[in-house]
């Protein structure tokens, strides 16, 4: 046996040098710590705001409308349904058009105008969310004459749909030719193919993309400035100012009174609780209807 | 490509041509110990069967492994098939060459006799077809082979005649009768030899054309020439 | 029943470049026909263009003339509608990742329309019969996702769901190479018992399965078909020198 020995199987059998372990153990912990890091300014903020905020939430803040100023008491109970009204407003404009122009661009956008639409939705996708709002506020708010939860709604909208294209795009050029090819293998139609099955296929990556969006504007304050503009009362109508709860949120910090400040660190964690609450559960319905062994 | 394959087949057909030539000589040195009534000669030709019995089993087990290890199709299956068949039909002209050279043996312990028959030009027309039919193995032509099928008429003839003439030479000189029956004995060994030369001719035309000329059923639609080049 | 296939100086391209050279032949009915030839050959683009699947790549066009039974493949009818009598399998299993097995089989009927749920049933029922998968999923049929089968399975899935829209041509791209021998084994019995119902077209690289399952056989290289005869004849004495330079090893 030594004999045939190669003096490759010589390397391969000698020990590792202490050099490779101590770079070995070192890169282990370094990438450790870059986790820790990663964790402990979340971990910071949940902590900060569930101290400065629990104490604040009672019923009585989660159904209630503010009261005048100076008042103790009050609540928020507007501003959050006023947030999940915007929210819907912006939900039903962005998440077709960016969905369909996600479909556009992965299906039939291997050209120039495909081009054209993908170097768009990336600049919108830097514009400053202020911006967008001005924006807002020039097409709706200035076209109708007064602040409306639709100007706000199409504020976010503006600023879902990018997001919301690139990655069903991304999640529909995912999906293996070969599935495509089944399906115009039995005779179905090309947009049938894509709605039925490519879509199908990347639903559970193209529902991410959606909560990735939502989650990004569901907190955005410059935006509604000038468009959803807030509201002390409840607000039902599309064409009226409505409360949001980070508009709330916004007047309530920078304002004097320490009764404010109190409930807007209430209504801070409020609101992240709920985006944390409204994806998972989007998540586990979307997850129930997944099969056994489908990934 | 396949370059084990080819070894292989280049090792057959070596081996069959070795056997081939052990064959071809056992039946010129049995039919030349008649002629010679040499005994020496005959238990030469005893001695080389043994050898002739080995190479059979030898091709016939490496044909065996390509059959099964290498999946040979079209001419190369053809050409095994042929082999294994030709194979046979070596063994048996030794066994025919022993049969001859037995009956050397024993007329040589007889009186010599003038017959009325032509042995040397019946195992000269005989060797021939022999020679010839493995020549066309070796150079895969089937024309060579076509040439082996029709001299075998002209030897049949030989044979009829010789039948004929050394009965009527058995009633008339009965004295004889012995060394008559001997050289009827050997003419139908050397016809069987002819026989023998036809088969292989036959085989190397279904390995190079793939026809199946035997039996006299008119071969199939020629296929291209088979490269014969490889083998 | 199953019904022949004409096909008359058929050419194809990708852009510029020719696939497909004036090929002419023909598949007879309730037979199995083999395609055989060395890698870029050709032979996955002619099955391709016979239910114009080819045009589903950018650039990519066909003339000539294919006739299926009575059906004019290029002139007509739509491509869609052509598609729909021919089925299709492919090289690499693909059943439809997020469907139970049942809607897998059916996706050809219900995405073209067909809903009749009594009736979907039992053509489910009957096409897994076909290709032999029945007994292995019946317990499962709307529970277990098509991709959680085995690799040999799925691709009888996949027959199963070609077969389901009732054919009368099954065109098959190398079914077997992605899989392991005893799933070849039995897709190759398969084969043997749909010829009665069907005709079968198969591209394969793999000449031993040519000889096993096909009554004919034609050798494609680049891009021309070179010999189309029975299997016995090609496989014993062929005609070409190319065709047998190719079956016998010597290239490809």
């Amino acid at each position: 046996m030594p004999e045939t020995v190669t003096a490759t199987s010589d390397f391969a059998a000698a020990p590792i040098s202490l050099w490779r372990r101590g770079v070995n153990a070192f890169a282990t912990f370094a990438a450790g710590a870059a986790v820790v890091l990663v964790l402990l300014p979340l971990g910071a903020v949940f902590g900060y705001l569930i101290y400065k905020g629990i104490g604040s939430i009672n019923w009585a803040f989660l159904t209630q409308t503010p009261k005048p100023v100076g008042e103790a008491g009050g609540g928020m109970a507007n501003a959050i349904a006023g947030s999940a009204f915007i929210l819907l407003i912006a939900s039903a404009f962005g998440v077709p058009i960016g969905i369909g122009a996600g479909i556009y661009l992965a299906e039939y956008g291997r050209n120039q105008l495909g081009n054209v639409i993908r170097f768009t939705a990336d600049v919108l996708n830097g514009v400053p969310s202020i911006v967008v709002g001005i924006v807002a506020y020039g097409i709706v708010v200035l076209s109708q004459g007064h602040f409306s939860a639709l100007a706000g709604g199409v504020a976010l909208a503006i600023m879902m749909i990018p997001t919301i294209t690139r990655t069903t795009e991304e999640m529909l050029l995912l999906v293996p030719n070969a599935v495509r090819e089944a399906a115009y293998g039995l005779g179905v139609s090309r947009w049938r193919t894509t709605l039925s099955i490519t879509l199908r296929t990347a639903t559970s990556g193209v529902i991410t993309g959606v909560m990735l969006a939502f989650a990004r504007v569901a907190g955005e304050t410059a935006p509604l400035l000038f468009t959803a503009f807030g509201n002390q009362y409840w607000n039902w109508k599309i064409n009226q100012p409505t409360a949001a709860l980070s508009l709330q949120i916004f007047t309530y910090a920078i304002s004097p009174f320490d009764e404010w400040h109190r409930q807007a660190w209430a209504g801070a964690l409020i609101l992240i609780v709920l985006i944390v609450f409204a994806v998972s559960a989007v998540r586990i319905v979307a997850g129930r209807g997944m099969l056994k062994g489908a990934n | 490509m396949r370059t084990r394959f080819q070894q292989g087949l280049d090792d057959l057909r070596a081996r069959l041509l070795r056997m081939g030539g052990l064959a071809e000589q056992a039946v010129d040195r049995a039919c030349q110990a008649y002629i010679d009534r040499d005994l020496a000669r005959c238990h030469m030709v005893l001695e080389g069967e043994f050898q002739i019995n080995v190479a059979e089993r030898e091709i016939d087990e490496l044909a065996f492994d390509l059959l099964a290890l290498q999946q040979p199709i079209a001419v190369d299956l053809r050409f095994i098939l042929a082999v294994t068949k030709i194979n046979s039909d070596l063994e048996r002209v030794g066994d025919q060459a022993v049969n001859i050279a037995e009956r050397a043996m024993d007329l040589v312990e007889l009186p010599k006799v003038d017959l009325p028959v032509d042995i040397p030009r019946m195992a000269a027309a005989v060797s021939a077809m022999v020679r010839r039919s493995l020549e066309s193995f070796i150079e895969g032509k089937a024309e060579l082979a076509q040439a082996v099928l029709e001299m075998d008429n002209v030897v049949d003839r030989m044979k009829d005649e010789a039948f004929i003439t050394l009965v009527k030479t058995m009633n008339e000189r009965p004295e004889v009768t012995r060394q008559a029956l001997d050289a009827l004995l050997v003419a139908r060994n050397l016809e069987r030899v002819a026989d023998h030369a036809t088969n292989i001719a036959e085989d190397v035309i279904f390995w190079v054309r793939g026809a199946d000329v035997r039996h006299n059923v008119t071969p199939e639609p020629t296929v291209h020439q088979a490269s014969t080049d490889t083998h | 029943m199953g019904v022949g296939i004409k096909v008359d100086k058929l050419n194809a391209w990708f852009g510029k470049t020719q696939a497909l050279y004036d090929i002419s032949m023909e598949a007879p009915a309730n037979h199995a026909t083999a395609i055989i030839g060395p890698s870029g050959c050709g032979k996955s683009t002619f099955v391709r263009c016979l239910n114009r699947m080819h045009e589903t790549v950018t650039d990519a066009r066909a003339t000539g003339k294919v006739q299926i039974g009575e059906l004019d493949v290029y002139n007509g009818t739509s491509a869609v509608q052509i598609r729909r009598r021919i089925g299709m399998v492919f090289q690499k299993p693909n059943p439809f990742p997020t469907m139970s097995i049942y809607d897998n089989v059916a996706a050809g009927l219900k995405l073209n329309g067909f809903h009749d749920h009594k009736r979907l049933d039992e053509i489910v029922e009957r096409s897994l019969k076909l290709s032999a998968l029945w007994d292995e999923v019946k317990d499962n049929l709307r529970k277990k996702s098509g991709a959680s089968l085995s690799g040999g399975q799925q691709q009888r899935l996949c027959i199963a769901r070609a077969l389901a829209v009732e054919p009368q041509v099954l065109l098959m791209d190398e079914p077997c190479s992605a899989l392991d021998p005893i799933s070849t084994g039995k897709i190759e019995e398969l084969i043997f018992q749909l010829k009665e119902k069907f005709t079968i077209v198969i591209v394969t690289h793999n000449m031993q399965q040519a000889s096993r399952v096909a009554e004919f056989t034609g050798f494609f290289l680049l891009g021309k078909l070179i010999e189309l005869d029975k299997t016995e004849k090609i496989f014993t004495t062929p005609s070409d020198k190319r065709t047998e330079d190719y079956i016998t090893g010597r290239f490809g």
